[in-house]
């Protein structure tokens, strides 16, 4: 039986629905219609992501729940004072601000990327890394005044349960590793916008795939700072 | 690419979900602000997180406009977690007990 022939015999595809579902997994080519490689492969990049962050968590519910040493008040260890009495978890409420804020220009930048307007998903995508780097910046300076100011250890910690100064660091490195990460990917991603790379292909798609890195980043502190910080 | 396909969307759409987000950051700091304590404060930090969390997958990653192929292959797979945490919270429990049972008065 030639293609041709083979073709005409198989029914329409759904398109939608769990209908489509089945379909697409059962069209034993490509499940993933519509999504470029690129794009399912950041996915799958970012679902196994999800597992470490994930078993991350854990560990430090684990921890938690098992020291019999009390856990010190996040509320308190990070307050700032700014000349009055001292705001609970400030810094770390700003920190989620810009990130959100980052988010945002990171989507605006994706949506003009689809419209072409090269200029400013440079700009916007240049907001989004600096948003980031002061980000990064908020937490060297989080990490100085635990380490330096409070004798904040991973073995150690002069305010209650050891394991919160290695749950703290573990967890909050990690995410500012993946955030630096994203800083850098970001920027040789804008420069290269700037050059001209995607307008001479006509796809900005790797614009939507940095920002699905980006805003994993983000969804990764709502979780942080749900379990971390306001527990 | 047999299929090259942008997720395309009206722009206002993104200003509304990233106004949304300021609110329920907002919300999500004021229950550490206010102090709220006990069951009120779990349910609160919850709601904002998960409310938080789905609008950030379904709009900034245009998950809601995706195909079901791939929602099911990404947002499915992380409900095994919650058997993780299910074993190892009864895992902690028990570890709690038996260090309060046997080093009774903390380290």
């Amino acid at each position: 039986m030639s293609e041709h022939a083979h073709d005409t015999l198989l029914p329409a595809t759904p398109t939608s629905g769990v209908e489509g579902l089945a379909a697409d997994w059962g069209s034993d080519q490509r499940a993933f219609k519509n999504v470029p490689w690129g794009k399912a492969m950041m996915w799958i990049f970012l679902l196994s992501d999800t597992f470490i962050f994930s078993i991350f968590l854990t560990s430090y519910m684990t921890v938690r729940s098992t020291t019999t040493v009390p856990w010190p008040n996040p509320s308190h260890v990070f307050a700032l004072s700014f000349g009055g009495d001292p705001i609970p978890l400030i810094l770390i409420a700003i920190m989620t601000f810009i990130l959100i804020s980052s988010s945002g220009t990171m989507a605006m930048a994706v949506n003009f990327g689809y419209r072409g307007d090269k200029k400013k998903v440079f700009w916007l995508m240049l907001v989004t890394a600096l948003f980031g780097l002061s980000f990064v910046g908020m937490q060297a300076f989080e990490w100085t005044k635990l380490i330096v100011d409070e004798g904040v250890r991973p073995w150690t910690n002069p305010m209650g349960a050891a394991q919160f100064g290695s749950v703290f660091f573990m967890i909050t490195g990690f995410h500012g590793f993946h955030v630096s990460i994203g800083v850098i990917y970001l920027t040789v991603v804008a420069f290269k916008v700037r050059r001209g790379d995607y307008e001479k292909k006509g796809n900005y798609q790797i614009v939507e795939i940095t920002g699905l890195y980006w805003h994993f980043v983000d969804l990764v502190w709502v979780f942080i700072f749900a379990f971390f910080y306001l527990w | 690419m047999a299929q090259v396909e942008g997720q395309q969307h009206p722009i206002g759409i993104y200003f509304k979900i990233w106004a949304l987000l300021f609110v329920l950051s907002a919300g999500s700091y004021m229950v550490d602000y206010l102090d709220f304590q006990g069951l009120v404060r779990w349910s609160l930090i919850l709601i904002f997180m998960f409310g938080k969390a789905g609008l950030i997958i379904s709009v900034f990653m245009h998950m809601m406009w995706e195909r079901l192929a791939i929602v099911f292959a990404i947002l499915i797979p992380p409900v095994a977690i919650l058997v993780l945490i299910g074993l190892m919270q009864m895992e902690a429990q028990y570890s709690w007990f038996s260090r309060m049972f046997f080093f009774a008065g903390g380290e």
